[in-house]
């Protein structure tokens, strides 16, 4: 039965005015949103995935945005694989969303499976002729993240829990927005659904591209507003092509923002909004910090509009209509308990009417008993002039259990960073032992050139 | 450097770092006598496995935490073998 009063993408975009004046940018090819009123990336076929649960696996973000458009109402399911996911796990993720049909800009992915009755082709071009995009379904968005035993979790969401953070004020002023995430991820999904809904213009991020190349493409397209997580930042403001963009509003998330990289960031883009927020991919988007400051003042758990909080054993916990609505799975762990409940997993300390994110829960390393979150470590070296970035990892000991250590990334500019590495060395470790317990303080501090960034744009924290 | 030498200059030094009061490093000295706490040791050992390249804990399954001053440069010196 056609339910035509369904809310989806395609029902959205086309209600807008200016979808020819809109554009998403991307590595290979530009489009203008109008191309699709007339046109398909699915080269017609979009009618045969009518209800179907439908895998978009495509290594273009362009392809898999246009698949996503279409589909939005169309498909009973759609299951976001991200680019750097190993093919290996497609087998699971076919098995677990009883997935019936693939869009992909790949040949061969998946066609011997049985499950799967159809292989639509997607590139990111659009030809001519249209089919049926009338809304259907509530579809489910299935969004991958990566789980404790290396299989990935498969997390559902719908438009409306996906855009519950979304205003549906048109913004004022030009804005162009883009965004160093991979849209299959939580946090780019989150740029690309409030560029459309919200009237605007995008610029994707490939990973076929070098992060100065984006960022001089970025600039070239005017890019007023720009997320990433604090990594991406990191990564980006070593690029010199980073001083061409002149953003109004620069966002960061998925990651700790400590003061260190605000700091950084103000100083780069002094004239920029910088806001940092909390949102996962099952929680959903909670809230932003629009003050430049680490951590988030103690009322935003009380205050914040639409989004229930509580801080329960030091673990923010988020009940709202933002939250996914379960794992897919016969043996899927719970993602919200009875009441609605999100357990983010994520660790506050309350400091002078301020909650600061201490680290992970399973990030936890565990010193003689004694609990040390990596990331607080992290804060602190961080703190030091010459230190570009750090990670804290465990080093097992037969004393205590586990050590920290940390391998610390200097900053590129000489002039910051002094000749004597030990003496550099005890500096950061005087900056340690002021700041935190000495179980706390690393036993090593190993200077490195490179830390790997995942595609997630997240640190890589290996658990020894 | 020797061995002996490389643990003494640990202790010292970690000693040091960790505010503790450190006693005459002699051989019969205990260590839980030295002033020197759990933590302390478990950097002494990560320190020395990178100075010396010797970790004689996970060398043996069944490895005895050394008793006094003596025994833990004992300890090492037997791993060196």
């Amino acid at each position: 039965m056609l339910q035509n009063n369904l809310p989806s993408l395609w029902g959205a975009l086309s209600a807008a005015d200016n979808l020819s004046a809109r554009h998403l940018f991307s590595a290979e090819m530009n489009l203008a949103l109008s191309e699709l009123t007339e046109g398909s990336s699915l080269y017609g076929h979009g009618d045969e995935l009518r209800g179907r649960s439908v895998l978009i696996a495509t290594t273009s973000q362009l392809a898999a945005s246009l698949a996503l458009i279409e589909l939005d109402g169309v498909a009973r399911r759609v299951v976001l694989y991200p680019p750097d996911l190993p093919l290996g796990y497609l087998p699971f993720v076919i098995e677990t969303a009883d997935v019936d049909a693939i869009v992909s800009d790949g040949r061969t992915v998946e066609l011997g499976n049985p499950r799967v009755e159809r292989f639509v082709p997607c590139n990111g071009e659009i030809t001519p002729g249209s089919s049926d995009r009338s809304p259907e379904y509530q579809t489910e968005w299935i969004l991958l993240t990566s789980g404790t035993s290396g299989l990935p979790k498969l997390v559902a969401h719908t438009l409306p829990s996906l855009t519950g953070a979304v205003s549906q004020q048109a913004p004022a002023g030009q804005i162009v927005w883009s965004t160093f995430y991979d849209i299959r991820r939580y946090g780019g999904l989150q740029i690309f659904l409030r560029a459309l809904l919200t009237g605007t213009s995008l610029v994707l991020s490939s990973a076929q591209e070098s992060t100065a190349d984006f960022l001089e493409r970025a600039s070239s397209h005017g890019v007023t507003h720009i997320s990433g997580t604090p990594s991406h930042w990191r990564r980006a403001l070593m690029s010199p092509e980073a001083h061409q963009l002149a953003p109004e509003y620069v966002r960061l998330s998925g990651e700790i923002a400590d003061q260190s990289i605000l700091n950084y960031i103000r100083s780069i883009y002094p004239q920029a909004r910088i806001a940092h927020a909390f949102a996962t991919t099952e929680a959903g988007v909670a809230f932003d910090v629009n003050d430049s400051m680490a951590g988030f003042p103690a009322c935003t758990i009380e205050s914040t509009p639409n989004v229930e909080m509580k801080v329960e054993e030091r673990s923010l916990w988020i009940r709202s209509a933002r939250t996914a609505s379960r794992y897919l799975g016969g043996h899927a762990p719970i993602l919200k308990d009875a009441d609605g409940w999100v357990n983010t997993g994520d660790l506050l300390e309350l400091r002078d009417g301020r909650y600061y994110f201490v680290g992970r829960r399973d990030g936890v390393i565990n010193v003689g008993g004694l609990k040390v979150y990596p990331e607080e470590v992290e804060a602190v070296i961080n703190r030091h002039p010459a230190v570009h970035l750090s990670l804290v990892q465990t080093k097992k000991n037969p004393i205590t259990g586990a050590l920290v250590v940390a391998e610390v990334v200097l900053k590129a500019n000489p002039q910051a960073v002094p000749h004597d590495l030990r003496e550099l060395q005890h500096e950061i470790l005087l900056l340690c032992r002021d700041a935190l317990q000495p179980h706390k303080v690393p036993a090593a501090i190993n200077f490195v050139s490179t830390l790997a960034v995942a595609e997630s744009g997240k640190l890589v924290r290996r658990n020894a | 450097m020797t061995i002996r030498s490389e643990i003494t200059a640990q202790f010292q030094q970690v000693a040091r770092e960790y505010d503790k009061r450190l006693a005459p490093l002699v051989d019969d000295l205990d260590l839980l006598d030295s002033g020197l706490d759990s933590l302390c040791f478990a950097v002494i050992v990560a320190r020395l496995e990178r100075q010396l390249d010797i970790d004689p804990f996970s060398a043996s399954e069944d490895a005895v935490f050394p008793v006094t001053f003596g025994g833990f440069v004992q300890f090492y010196e037997n791993a060196a073998k």
